[in-house]
């Protein structure tokens, strides 16, 4: 009973939330906006206003003209621009792909494990991401290194018989998926499992009884159960996705040229600004890859009907 | 008795069910295999990075390629590697390591005192604006932070700030997923009878925030400074942009400085000279991630029930 009553908590706590919010109406006061001061000129200095800033920047040329879409127009047809985009399309669709069915995947397979098997395994996962950045392209530079790899009899069989061969441009999405993975995804799977936690014991027994699979359950009530969890996963997997920068830029460091310092797009928007000192064509950048976010996100964001904040 | 009863009950239905089809049970038993497979791989990939780093150090640049992956060298060669590490640029990695340090800890600060406060009075007072700044908040979230970047570059440098700790503390300290994190929490979490108890009695709305509600928020405040720590400790594009000079690096670009001095990774470079060599890098990144790490080690559980406190509610 008391489960059931969790499983409508979402739903009872909706209707609540405008409750306080209305109390508090009838007592007029400036309280809320001390309350919020700091970060609302926070918001406004580095949110609301670099923002503004940069679309200001991709509309005019460095004197301060209008230029209309030239900048955009200009980065365009940049011979880097498409490779640059190309590459992150492709590094997001086989990162997002990974991630979703992998983190999944696990969390359902650790949820079923015994306890201490799977708080271990969880807690084994979820360390790399300790490594996050830098360190984690280091270490897996290390690992494609078969001079000094502990894998180097697998990267012989792939053929990569030096860093430079095992780095090269076309290996370059999958090499990345795998360093985002090793960094990002134990902290995923702990997520999910805990989401998976909280599916009521009743409507896991009410599957097993009426004769359901693992399989079946997954995919028809766990999964449905977690969708708003994968969908968060997706959404901050995917912004942070469009936004690849020190991989690339430590990987060409480490290849002896054989890697374009131009690889993902804020590579391109950082020379055009800090090579060319072109800092309106970086913003056009900019604004491309802020499009480019912001979309992926709002499609996600309707599709799964997260940031509800339906009050008023 | 019991168990003797209900396995006497199980067994046969399994029985009859394995001698309908022989299929199911070849089917579990390949997807247990399967499984365990999985797991055994996603292990491997996991660990084994990290205990190769950390065995690294322990030998010298040629054991690492004499001597098996997972072979433990011995300390006096880590002690060697941290000499060599200080003889860089004069011990510049202690530097990187205060910088990175001032900077993150820097921004805690700030980023604590603006969104506690902030995510408290999205969620429980009301005022003109509140709804638009919630929904600027949720818009702002989703832009790439790195997107940004290059603009607030030229915002800083048009007030002379870039190239000086704020130019690196400020950014880092707006934080709107932690004030997301706190309104959700507020919103769901706080007993609202409470509130309307301590008005009642007289106190006023700052003393209700400081007295009844920042106690309670113990676990989103948690959070926020895990992710806020974390998140700043290891951001390598921002402090590049905003800063020129070595001394003033934190350590993550340090690492990088240092991955282009060694020829091991390196070939085309020079810098053969120093003894900047891969046992010196992977104990400067064993380093460079130490309080990340520590973190992690004792953050886990906190994490999770802190996450999904959130969510089972928002």
């Amino acid at each position: 009973m008391s489960q059931l009553i969790a499983a409508r908590a979402p739903r009872a706590t909706k209707s609540d939330l405008a409750s306080p919010g209305r109390r508090t109406s009838r007592r007029p006061g400036l309280a809320g906006y001390g309350f919020v001061s700091l970060y609302t000129v926070l918001l406004f200095a580095f949110g609301v206003g670099p923002t503004a800033y940069a679309l200001y920047l991709s509309v005019t040329n460095s004197v301060g003209q209008v230029t209309g879409i030239g900048q955009f127009v200009k980065t365009f047809q940049d011979f880097r621009f498409i490779g640059a985009f190309a590459n992150i399309g492709l590094y997001l669709v086989l990162w997002l792909v990974s991630l979703l069915v992998l983190t999944v995947t696990m969390a359902l397979i650790l949820h079923q494990r015994r306890r201490w098997v799977s708080s271990t395994l969880r807690f084994l996962f979820y360390l790399p991401g300790a490594l996050a950045g830098v360190a984690s392209v280091l270490v897996w530079l290390f690992m494609l290194d078969p001079s000094s790899s502990p894998i180097a009899p697998l990267l012989h069989l792939l053929g990569f018989t030096t860093l430079t061969t095992a780095t090269l441009p076309t290996n370059l999405p999958v090499i990345f998926v795998v360093i985002a993975f090793w960094t990002g995804a134990g902290g995923w799977i702990i997520i999910m499992y805990g989401a998976l936690n909280n599916i009521s014991l009743e409507i896991m027994d009410a599957a097993k009884i009426d004769g359901a699979s693992a399989f079946q359950t997954a995919w028809r009530i766990q999964i449905p159960m977690i969708r708003k969890w994968i969908y968060y996963m997706l959404i901050l997997a995917f912004a942070a996705g469009t936004q690849l920068f020190v991989e690339p830029q430590l990987v060409a460091e480490a290849s002896s040229g054989g890697v374009s310092p131009t690889w993902s797009p804020n590579e391109l928007a950082y020379t055009y600004a800090f090579q060319n000192g072109d800092f309106n064509g970086a913003a056009a950048i900019s604004i491309y890859l802020l499009i480019l976010g912001l979309a992926g996100a709002l499609v996600l964001v309707l599709r799964s009907g997260l940031f509800n904040t339906d009050e008023d | 008795m019991v168990n003797l009863a209900s396995t006497k009950y199980v067994s046969p239905a399994d029985h009859g069910r394995a001698l309908g089809s022989g299929n199911r049970i070849a089917a579990r038993v390949t997807g247990r295999t399967l499984t365990w497979i999985l797991i055994a791989v996603l292990l491997v990939f996991f660990v084994l990075p990290v205990v190769w780093l950390l065995l690294a150090p322990t030998k010298t640049d040629s054991d690492l390629v004499r001597l098996g992956p997972l072979a433990f060298g011995s300390f006096t060669n880590v002690a060697q590697a941290w000499n060599h590490l200080l003889d860089f640029q004069g011990a510049a990695i202690l530097v990187w390591l205060k910088n990175s340090a001032v900077y993150s800890l820097g921004a805690l600060v700030i980023t604590l005192a603006a969104t506690i406060p902030a995510g408290y009075g999205l969620a429980l007072t009301r005022f003109r604006g509140r709804q638009a700044l919630l929904s600027l908040t949720l818009v702002v979230m989703l832009v790439p932070t790195a997107a940004l970047v290059l603009p607030i570059y030229l915002e800083l440098s048009a007030v002379h700030l870039t190239g000086t700790a704020w130019s690196v503390i400020l950014p880092f300290s707006f934080y709107p997923f932690g004030v997301y994190l706190t309104y959700i929490y507020y919103a769901t979490s706080l007993p609202k009878d409470l509130l309307a108890a301590a008005r009642i009695d007289g106190c006023t709305e700052w003393q209700i925030f400081v007295q009844i509600a920042l106690p309670l928020a113990r676990p989103v405040i948690g959070l926020v400074a895990f992710f806020s720590f974390v998140g700043n400790w290891n951001n390598y594009f921002l402090p590049l942009v905003m800063l020129a000079k070595s001394q003033d690096y934190p350590v993550q670009i340090g690492l990088q400085q240092l991955l282009s001095s060694t020829p091991a990774l390196n070939p085309g470079q020079g810098g053969a000279q120093l003894n900047i060599q891969r046992p010196e890098l992977a104990l400067a990144i064993i380093i460079g991630i130490l309080p990340v790490l520590i973190l992690f080690l004792f953050s886990q559980r906190t994490l999770v029930s802190g996450l999904l406190a959130g969510s089972t509610k928002g």
